[in-house]
């Protein structure tokens, strides 16, 4: 397993009383597979990518990346939150070598090896822009090459595309997944959308909220390469329908408490 | 007016109330203000100028302003020309100067590092608070007279009286900077296994520039304020101690020239501090 979560639950000591955010989440992740999590907000998807990525110490449990005991590390698995977080006073090209540039690479070294990405992925022409004359979906782009040409295996996307309009968002999805098949990491994603989830994942983890835990995994069967045609077959509805089921199931339990 | 209201009312008919019916309306517009030219605003503001100087003279002359404590016009400008030609303009000028700046860098900078400092520990901020809050409040010119004393008469105490204007505001300005640096971005560069130290340089000062840009306009007008009033109280030159030392033996001439010269500088640093800020804003968001 490249990426594995043993018994990880986080509880949060509050003024009145302790709050558990994530109760016990045990998750394996092959190595080159793309999964994602699911779930409303507050099943503590977030809280559970600070643990990864070594923000956030679990209050039990270990993550381990290769077998390796990375809890509490930071710097070992790549992580994109949901802002793109560009500086507004560095070049594009100087933005994505930010990654490279923290762990140590010497400036040319990096902008050397950043430089035909940004070819290769729509951002030609742009490095010696700065991010506020970018478009969202370029901004987004940008981000996530950063993330990516850090020397990490696993990555991890919260939300990436969260805050950009449905049809720059379908177009980033597929640029997403061609990046995947390029680089083959190991993608963690995280997203509330259903549709998202199921066309690009390898296998989907339902989560619920109170406590913060998953209730469900599934495998998505469906053959790559999937065209964006591939929301409308059969398979790819029942997935779906399934999907919205667990997560109304989950609905009800929240009113009621 | 009349035909066009009934016109309209043979259509609706809808009963008018008496009072309004009464009352004749008015059509009203929008109002309307034509913005002057350039040539006939500069014109307009040199009259105003012009008008203003020579009810000064007038009235200096017919003894409704008592030129001995309003001199006038006429006086000042012939004082002007001594002051440059055969008094100590340029000395004067040149002492001032280096004061103000010498103060506004040292006040600025060092105001901006203790801001930037208290990003490093929270409880360090949170102990420090109630001394800048007080240094804040005291009025730092009432120090001015304890500071001569102890800097002594020369350049060293005008800088310390600047200093110490203009660097609680660069401190209090900055550290508002650090309380507003994105904890996201911070943890995007711990996300990349990024030390304090990187998190500091490479995020939390840059974050933090505009915020000190800010402070500069301010800060020069401080600074000058803070070297003329050190001047007043003991120096040998500057453009403060020749308005005191002036205004002493009554030669109120000189006192308006050498204000006249100060306003200048004071104009004139504020122009470059504000080309500086258009600069450095520039070079800094990209936005």
């Amino acid at each position: 397993m490249k990426l594995r979560l043993d018994d990880v639950s986080v509880t949060f000591q509050l003024p009145g009383g302790s709050h558990q955010a994530l109760s016990p989440v045990s998750l394996a992740v092959p190595e080159g597979r793309f999964i994602s999590l699911i779930g409303p907000s507050g099943c503590g998807k977030s809280t559970l990518f600070n643990v990864i990525a070594g923000l956030q110490p679990p209050t039990t449990g270990q993550v381990r990346l290769d077998g390796e005991d990375i809890t509490g590390a930071i710097g070992r698995v790549g992580y994109m939150l949901q802002k793109d977080l560009l500086l507004p006073w560095r070049t594009v090209l100087d933005n994505v070598v930010l990654g490279m540039e923290i762990q140590g690479w010497p400036a040319k070294e990096s902008r050397a090896r950043a430089r035909p990405y940004l070819h290769r992925y729509g951002l030609g022409g742009f490095e010696d822009r700065f991010p506020a004359t970018l478009s969202g979906g370029m901004r987004q782009r940008a981000a996530l090459l950063r993330t990516l040409l850090i020397d990490s295996d696993v990555i991890l996307l919260d939300e990436p595309f969260g805050a950009l309009d449905a049809q720059t968002r379908a177009r980033m999805q597929e640029w997403l997944l061609q990046l995947w098949a390029d680089f083959g990491k190991t993608v963690v994603f995280v997203t509330h959308d259903i549709d998202e989830a199921i066309f690009l994942s390898d296998t989907i983890h339902v989560m619920a909220t109170r406590p913060g835990r998953i209730i469900e995994t599934i495998d998505v069967p469906l053959s790559r390469p999937r065209p964006a045609s591939i929301s409308t077959t059969s398979g790819f509805t029942a997935l779906k329908q399934h999907c919205i089921e667990l997560l109304h199931q989950d609905q009800p339990l929240e009113d009621a408490a | 007016m009349s035909g066009q209201s009934t016109s309209a009312d043979d259509f609706i008919e809808v009963p008018k109330p008496k009072a309004q019916a009464a009352r004749p309306r008015r059509p009203r517009r929008l109002p309307k203000e034509v913005l002057w030219s350039l040539p006939k605003l500069i014109l307009i503001q040199a009259g105003l100028f012009a008008s203003l100087v020579a009810a000064w003279e007038i009235a200096a002359r017919t003894r409704l302003l008592d030129p001995f404590f309003w001199s006038q016009p006429s006086a000042i400008a012939s004082m002007l020309v001594v002051f440059f030609s055969e008094g100590t303009a340029w000395l004067d000028i040149t002492t001032t100067f280096r004061e103000t700046i010498l103060g506004f860098v040292l006040g600025t900078s060092l105001g901006a590092a203790l801001g930037l400092s208290l990003w490093w520990s929270r409880n360090w901020a949170r102990a420090l608070q109630p001394y800048i809050i007080c240094f804040e409040s005291i009025p730092k010119l009432a120090l001015a007279p304890l500071i001569i004393l102890i800097f002594g008469i020369g350049l060293a105490s005008k800088v310390a009286i600047a200093a110490a204007l203009t660097m609680v505001v660069s401190t209090i300005t900055t550290y508002s900077g650090v309380r507003a640096v994105d904890r996201d971005g911070e943890r995007l560069f711990y996300s990349l296994g990024a030390s304090r130290w990187q998190v500091f340089r490479k995020f939390v000062i840059p974050s933090c520039l505009p915020w000190i840009i800010s402070i500069l306009r301010v800060n020069i007008g401080l600074a000058l304020t803070g070297a003329v009033v050190g001047e007043f109280i003991a120096a040998e030159h500057g453009l403060g101690r020749t308005i005191f030392y002036a205004g002493q033996t009554y030669e109120i001439a000189l006192v308006w020239v050498a204000v006249i010269v100060l306003a200048s500088l004071s104009i004139a640093m504020y122009v470059a501090v504000s080309a500086l800020e258009k600069v450095l804003v520039r070079g800094v968001t990209h936005s």
